[in-house]
């Protein structure tokens, strides 16, 4: 295979997906109805990314238990994002408590 | 001229600054995609070609992973374009921010744009921003691209060439970094019904689906949490009326 080829190809497939929107810009007038259904994109999204990395770091199995770091670390993150409403601090002292309940377990 | 010049400067640094956490996030998978090419049948500057031109991680990871077992081309591409759909959603949601803009500099951004860039472009937005930051907001969203692509190529060219010697990376956790970022951008917008039960529905859904291939796992639960999303707007604004 002509991997130069596979890989160009891929490359415009790529950019017509992420930047069509953009280019149509002016001369897409979405409905109301879109509009509000993409407003909740960002929250979905994210959400449906972190949340399987949260409960089930290593793949298959269901890890809902506080030996989970990830759970744990998330746990405390969401509570110092609704305390301090701050999100440089949310996100430190989310990834010292992952750290630190990675080490504390490993043993 | 200087007074504009440094506006668009600063907008540039702090979209770069607030994607730092990303850039850690992503560093052991740029290193990863680098082992990977290593490993298959493509020369290294194959590597480095996908990550300059497709930039997608995880499409280059299933090509990568599809070229090894000796896929077809076309079959190749057609999963680029599955694996790639949520761009266009991403795109959709940042739409306005982006319309008025030059051709030039909308086909730069819808290049850079992925899951690390749109997560901190759309929590930007939904911050209170003042007149000048949200005139050069486009600034903001080219800084966390260029910081993304270039820790991307930095990244993929380590994997690339010391790759092998660090075989435990997968598992140091470094890609917590971009769930701490994602919950502190997305906890603040819960505090509206809708939006509380449209990031559950995705949530739980993303976990049952999270088996089917190509992210069409994602895609569906992102889609079930808007219509959860919807409906519950809907529903209130109906009770409003009646009132």
């Amino acid at each position: 295979m002509n991997f130069t080829v596979l890989i160009l190809g891929m490359a415009i497939i790529t950019v017509l997906i992420k930047a069509i929107f953009f280019i149509l810009g002016d001369r897409l007038v979405f409905p109301a109805w879109l509009h509000l259904a993409l407003s909740f994109v960002p929250v979905t999204v994210l959400t449906a990314i972190i949340t399987p990395m949260i409960l089930s770091p290593h793949g298959k199995n269901l890890e809902l238990h506080l030996r989970n770091p990830q759970l744990l670390a998330s746990l405390i993150a969401v509570l110092v994002c609704l305390i301090s409403r701050r999100q440089l601090l949310t996100i430190a002292v989310g990834l010292m408590s992952f750290f630190f309940f990675q080490w504390q377990f490993a043993g | 001229m200087l007074y504009t010049r440094n506006l668009k400067l600063s907008n540039l640094a702090r979209g770069a600054r607030d994607t730092v956490p990303m850039l850690v996030g992503a560093a052991p998978f740029g290193m990863i995609f680098g082992t990977l090419v290593s490993a298959s049948p493509m020369m290294p500057w194959h590597g480095q070609l996908m990550s300059l031109s497709v930039y997608a991680g995880s499409s280059q990871f299933i090509a990568s992973g599809l070229i090894a077992s000796h896929t077809g081309m076309l079959v190749i591409w057609l999963t680029t374009f599955i694996v790639n759909l949520r761009h266009m959603l991403y795109a959709a949601t940042l739409l306005p921010h982006v319309a008025h803009l030059s051709a030039r500099w909308r086909w730069l951004l819808g290049f850079l744009l992925t899951d690390e860039t749109f997560a901190v472009v759309a929590g930007h937005h939904q911050q209170p921003l003042n007149a000048s930051e949200r005139r050069y907001a486009h600034w903001y969203f080219l800084g966390s691209g260029l910081a993304m692509y270039s820790n991307w190529q930095l990244w993929t060219l380590v994997g690339l060439l010391f790759g092998t010697l660090f075989p435990g990376l997968q598992n140091m956790g470094l890609d917590y970094a971009m769930v701490a970022t994602f919950i502190a951008i997305i906890v603040p917008q819960l505090n509206r019904l809708p939006y509380f039960a449209a990031a559950v529905a995705a949530g739980t859904f993303a976990y049952l689906l999270q088996d089917l291939p190509y992210k069409l796992g994602l895609l569906s639960a992102v889609f079930v949490g808007v219509m959860v999303g919807v409906a519950l707007s809907r529903s209130s604004v109906t009770s409003r009326e009646s009132i």
